[in-house]
């Protein structure tokens, strides 16, 4: 599974959904996106965003002060 | 079959925003919303910074919106182009560095870019005439429009029917007698609409959707200007002015001192581009310092912020200055007292 890993750390919401956002853009159906971020809003922010746009939140969770969200891909039907 | 026709929803994550695209999408038209970020929007950030904000749960209130809509919400970074918006604003500053006039014509020449990059047919905004002193007058509803280059693609669908008939109204799109004609800063209409819809909990910023249009904030950028010489600001500058407690001794030099343990992790995160204090023999505030410092000054600050340490009453408090290369030097000094500290410094 492809997964593409982006550094949102010391980014504050909503600089990280952001940069989910333009990571999505330019990945297919299907990969996905590991986010890490020092940010605590990206664990209600990005799910909500996943779930406005139709992606699919993997997870959201803290590790070592850090909050890693994962998201797949899924551009639907245009 | 007729044609769909798409709209891009301009959504702050206020209550207007919110209805506006309801009130299209009760016609049949496909909404998607922008949500454009400036670098002072209150949305985000602060909750990040100060434990005690953390505790409450928190949402923003852009991504709420689109939710209760089912819309999709496309979130536009502008930092870098706002610049000149806060900067050199043609039409001037409200009440404080507010340029929400500009600010609004800026937006729609943006949304504009953005629908005819994603072949959106046109722009609707949540604007009602008369609701804010500054950017929401009769007059000024087709500056925006003329200026932002949107012209009569731009649908105000909460006061459609006190303006001249658009683009979507004239080709029938939209039906302009089920628009609505609010006027005014009363808030009854909006709030009608809204239980009529069934939205609840919704946001009702007081102020304005950013820091700009509160009063401390913009002493704050005021005062950054002034010092500098210049108006400028990077995205730390405007993150930092939102954090601590800012004391200017001199026209040279500021310290940015943390109230609590939330601003002092997020002051921390600057600590190799700023020289900064922490006291040692006491529990105490971490300080950055923005400017050039002597040694007299950088006592003058050790001073300083031990009088916001708990060693306030002691004689002596010591302190570890760093530099942005990481060199340390310990200080021993006698925390100011607080008639040593002129009103004129607190900013
Ligand atoms: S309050 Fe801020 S974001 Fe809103 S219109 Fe005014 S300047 Fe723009």
């Amino acid at each position: 599974m492809k997964r593409k890993i982006i550094d949102c750390r010391r980014l504050l919401c909503p600089m990280p959904v952001i940069r989910v956002q333009t990571a999505v853009e330019s990945l297919p159906d299907g990969a996905q996106i590991e986010a890490i971020c020092t940010d605590p809003g990206v664990l209600t922010d990005i799910p909500a965003w996943s779930r406005i746009n139709g992606h699919k939140l993997i997870e959201a969770r803290e590790e070592d002060g850090e909050y890693i969200v994962v998201v797949e891909v899924d551009h639907g039907k245009q | 079959m007729t044609k769909q026709r798409k709209a891009a929803a301009l959504i702050s994550g206020g209550l207007d925003s919110l209805l506006a695209a309801r009130v299209m999408q009760e016609q049949g038209i496909h909404v998607e919303g922008i949500n454009f970020y400036t670098g002072f929007c209150v949305e985000g950030h602060t909750h990040a910074i100060r434990k005690k904000d953390r505790q409450k749960e928190k949402r923003n209130n852009a991504l709420w919106v689109a939710e209760q809509l089912g819309i999709k919400l496309h979130i536009v970074d502008i930092v870098e182009d706002y610049k000149q918006v806060v900067l050199n604003p043609k039409h001037g500053y409200g009440a404080n560095l507010n340029p929400c006039l500009d600010c609004k014509i800026f937006m729609v020449s943006k949304a504009l870019e953005w629908i005819k990059s994603k072949d959106f047919d046109f722009i609707i905004t949540g604007e009602v005439i008369g609701q804010r002193p500054m950017s929401q007058r009769k007059e000024t509803m087709p500056v925006v429009a003329d200026e932002s280059g949107a012209e009569d693609l731009l649908l105000r669908p909460l006061c459609a029917r006190n303006l001249p008939e658009t683009l979507p109204e004239r080709e029938g799109w939209v039906d302009r007698q089920q628009l609505h004609d609010f006027s005014g800063r009363s808030r009854k209409p909006q709030m009608a609409l809204a239980a009529k819809f069934g939205f609840e909990d919704y946001a009702q910023p007081a102020g304005g959707c950013c820091f700009l249009t509160d009063a401390q904030y913009s002493v704050k950028l005021a005062d950054l200007w002034r010092a500098r010489g210049d108006k400028q600001y990077e995205m730390d500058d405007i993150m930092l002015l939102k954090v601590g407690r800012h004391l200017r001794p001199a026209p040279h030099f500021k310290l940015i001192i943390s109230r609590e343990e939330g601003e002092g992790n997020f002051l921390r995160g600057y600590r190799h581009q700023y020289p900064h204090l922490t006291t040692v023999s006491h529990p105490g505030p971490l300080a950055l310092i923005d400017g050039d410092v002597s040694a007299a000054d950088i006592e003058l600050a050790a001073r300083l912020v031990a009088r916001y340490s708990q060693g306030r009453s002691e004689e002596e408090v010591v302190l570890a200055f760093t530099d942005i290369e990481g060199h340390q030097q310990a200080l021993k000094v006698r925390p100011l007292q607080p008639h040593e500290i002129p009103r004129e410094w607190v900013i």
